[in-house]
């Protein structure tokens, strides 16, 4: 298990990106399902610090990481606002352009993108856990990360 | 995030370098305005050099197209898009919203 502790800015999502490829790559996902897990992670991070901070830079997000052979999750953690995921409509990807929203579009895609994801509010903590299963069948067994 | 700004007789093209996220969007969005604020609708994004694209960079693209295509004055087209872009672009259905073109040059021809 990694434990790290990122500043809740949007300067801070550069670094959250290397770091996440890092974790990725050591965990032997390819280079696109890396892709996928650097999107789901910048989107939840820019919705805490959009939403759960507000844009107030003072915020911390702690991230926790436990890799399995099996799967990689990600734990996003926030003491801000408490973030309601019911309340974001899921966008129509189908629309017309006049008919396009221009939000929503971050939940969808770490709903698409990742294949288990929770949100919870505990004890004043906004707690976001998301799960990336290693892609593997029963005559391939998955390797160890 | 860099943006490179070419001008043509037909259209305007953008090169990206770099990642597009809530950091850097708005400079995204800015080189984009400055182009539709003095009336420039024909416009090429070359995106061969983008690294990475959130839903910020998204919204940007979505608002500058409708910007563009309001009153049939233009259009917003996408060139040389990497294969992750590529995806994203299609997971939140931009592929109908916007011609992508495999090379530059087509894609400039297209004005």
């Amino acid at each position: 298990m990694i434990t790290r502790f990122f500043p809740g800015r949007y300067e801070s999502l550069e670094e959250i990106a290397e770091f996440v490829r890092s974790i990725a790559q050591a965990a032997g996902l390819s280079p696109f399902e890396t892709y996928k897990l650097e999107t789901a992670v910048d989107e939840a991070c820019s919705n805490i610090i959009e939403h759960a901070y507000c844009g107030i830079s003072d915020g911390v997000i702690e991230f926790t990481i436990l890799t399995t052979p099996e799967a990689i999750t990600i734990i996003l953690k926030d003491n801000g606002r408490k973030f309601s995921p019911d309340s974001v409509l899921p966008p129509d990807v189908n629309a017309p352009l006049k008919k396009r929203k221009d939000h929503g579009l971050g939940i969808f895609i770490i709903r698409k993108w990742m294949d288990d994801v929770q949100f919870d509010y505990i004890d004043g903590h906004n707690i976001l856990t998301m799960t990336k299963y290693r892609d593997c069948t029963p005559d391939e067994p998955c390797s160890s990360f | 995030m860099e943006t490179i700004h070419t001008q043509y007789k037909h259209c305007d093209v953008i090169k990206v370098k770099g990642r597009i996220d809530s950091a850097t969007a708005p400079n995204f969005g800015a080189a984009l305005t400055s182009l539709t604020d003095q009336g420039r609708y024909h416009i090429v994004i070359d995106m061969s050099d983008v690294e990475f694209i959130s839903s910020a960079g998204l919204r940007v693209l979505i608002t500058t197209q409708k910007t563009c295509k309001r009153y049939n004055r233009g259009e917003l087209v996408l060139a040389q898009v990497p294969a992750n872009i590529l995806a994203a672009l299609e997971l939140a259905g931009f592929n109908i919203l916007f011609k992508i073109f495999d090379d530059l040059l087509t894609a400039v021809g297209n004005f």
